[in-house]
């Protein structure tokens, strides 16, 4: 019961949050005229119009496929780099001025450039993708296998516990949760960088509905696609992300609800 | 048996331990007790191979050792069941055949309801008991014990010195325990080492003849008052001041 009222409470502060949020925007709206700010009606109702022109699908799908396959890549090399990276030194001491590197080139250079290399399409933006957020998720593997306590590791010696299995079940475990955070972190910097990368090389996505929507002087349409985006990113972390490492590290649930001081 | 000769070590610029001679025979419980700092879990560290001592000689002739350390040392994010059997994993033994080991040790040790549970839900007793637990899953013929109770009340240091006496000292698995407290030696040894000094050195050896049934708490306070009245154990019991200095 208590439980079930703080949940309500929580969500219900969560509610405020967003309905403040949007009860500014309207009074913007209603104070500066719809077509400077169009208001968080106009902007519905402009989803709505995509979705009757038959746009949004297509769009949606076009963008969470290039955010989703270019963040895949990047956390798969990023977590396989930093782990190697946590591991030898001389690797972490080679390859993190490579990632600063990385870090440093605003992703609207790798845009010029995929575009140069690649042509403008699907692959531009999945590799800006890829560039951008790879850097985020190595840091957080990186970070991850250089902190595993060296009691841990002693133990471990002391069991003669092979290889594989330090990996296994000493490394990855403990890694999980100094990924997660650099995940989420890079998953709001993909759908940003797929969008504006978008926005330059391709013909559909919620970047090119963005584009469209600045050619047509159609601020509430931009409003839109921008709603669609945050929504995306919503759904790909609270539903996807998050369950994820509920899933994964089952041993931190009811650290908190055991011992209550 | 272990056999540690003329063993010294030094790490860095500090001399640890100096010349040791020490033995522990198949079946042997030995007991190491010494002031903090004499270099005692040092020289559980040469016995288990996690340091190189820099002369003299060590020999293991254990076929297989295991370790119980200060802190229970246990994976956080394995269930309790996974933890005992780590060494079994280890040492590729198939799943359901090491759970099933790990159950009747959980039993043994008396953590038998609580196979699901988590390091982090656990108290820090039962902790230890899942680590003593872990210890004796690889069936070792060595253990060694780097004062595995220091951290418990009065209360349940007295019931996991009972369990160390009755699933390893009694079944005649060889240990060499660390501690600092003489009671606690003098319970669970067949021979107490007085270690002392920096560097560390053994300044004396005491067998202890009385069988365990007989080990009284009375009778350890009295054995502990006569290995105090040696005058070199007390030396190293006694606060110096001035030897604090170094």
């Amino acid at each position: 019961m208590g439980s079930l009222f703080r949940v309500s409470l929580s969500w219900g502060g969560s509610l405020t949050g967003i309905l403040l949020f949007v009860a500014l925007w309207e009074w913007g709206s209603l104070n500066y005229g719809s077509f400077l700010l169009p208001g968080p009606r106009d902007a519905l109702a402009s989803i709505k119009g995509f979705w009757q022109q038959g746009e949004l699908w297509g769009a949606v799908w076009a963008t969470t496929w290039r955010a989703m396959t270019g963040f895949a890549l990047a956390s798969l090399a990023g977590l396989v780099l930093g782990l190697m990276a946590g591991l030898s030194h001389t690797l972490g001491r080679a390859l993190e001025p490579v990632s600063t590197v990385l870090l440093g080139i605003p992703p609207i250079a790798w845009i010029v450039l995929a575009i140069l290399w690649f042509g403008s399409g699907s692959m531009a933006a999945i590799y800006t993708v890829a560039a951008t957020t790879l850097p985020v998720t190595f840091a957080g593997a990186q970070i991850g296998a250089r902190t595993l306590d060296k009691r841990l590791q002693e133990m471990g010696d002391v069991y003669r516990v092979p290889g594989w299995m330090r990996l296994w079940d000493f490394y990855l475990p403990h890694i999980v949760s100094y990924v997660f955070p650099a995940l989420i972190t890079a998953l709001g910097v993909a759908w940003k960088v797929t969008v504006m990368a978008e926005l330059f090389a391709t013909e559909e996505g919620v970047g090119a509905g963005l584009a469209m929507a600045r050619v047509n002087l159609d601020t509430a349409g931009a409003m839109a696609w921008i709603l669609v985006v945050v929504a995306l990113l919503l759904v790909a972390e609270h539903g996807f992300l998050r369950p994820l490492q509920k899933k994964m590290e089952p041993w931190r649930q009811g650290a908190t609800q055991e011992k209550p001081c | 048996m272990l056999n540690l000769r003329n063993a010294s070590l030094e790490l860095g610029p500090n001399k640890i331990l100096e010349a040791v001679d020490l033995c522990v025979q198949p079946g042997e419980s030995v007991c190491l007790v010494g002031p903090s700092g004499c270099g005692k879990t040092s020289l559980l560290r040469v016995a288990a191979g996690l340091v190189e001592i820099s002369d003299g000689s060590v020999e293991n002739g254990f076929v297989c050792t295991a370790g119980v350390f200060q802190e229970p040392r246990l994976l956080p994010w394995r269930r309790m069941l996974d933890n005992i059997a780590l060494g079994l994993k280890a040492r590729g033994v198939p799943r359901r055949e090491r759970l099933d080991k790990a159950r009747e040790l959980a039993d043994s040790v008396g953590l038998a309801d609580k196979y699901t549970l988590f390091p982090h839900e656990l108290s820090g007793g039962m902790q230890q008991r899942v680590a003593l637990a872990r210890a004796l899953s690889i069936g070792a013929d060595f253990l060694l014990l780097d004062e595995p109770f220091s951290a418990l009340d009065v209360g349940l240091r007295n019931e996991a010195q009972e369990l160390v006496q009755h699933l390893v000292v009694e079944r005649g698995i060889a240990s060499l325990l660390v501690t600092h407290d003489l009671t606690e030696a003098l319970r669970l040894a067949h021979r107490v080492v007085v270690i002392s000094g920096s560097p560390g050195k053994i300044v004396y050896e005491h067998q202890v003849n009385e069988p365990f049934g007989s080990r009284t708490q009375t009778w350890l306070y009295e054995a502990a008052a006569d290995l105090l009245r040696q005058p070199v154990v007390n030396e190293c019991f006694l606060y110096k001041p001035h030897s604090e200095v170094a």
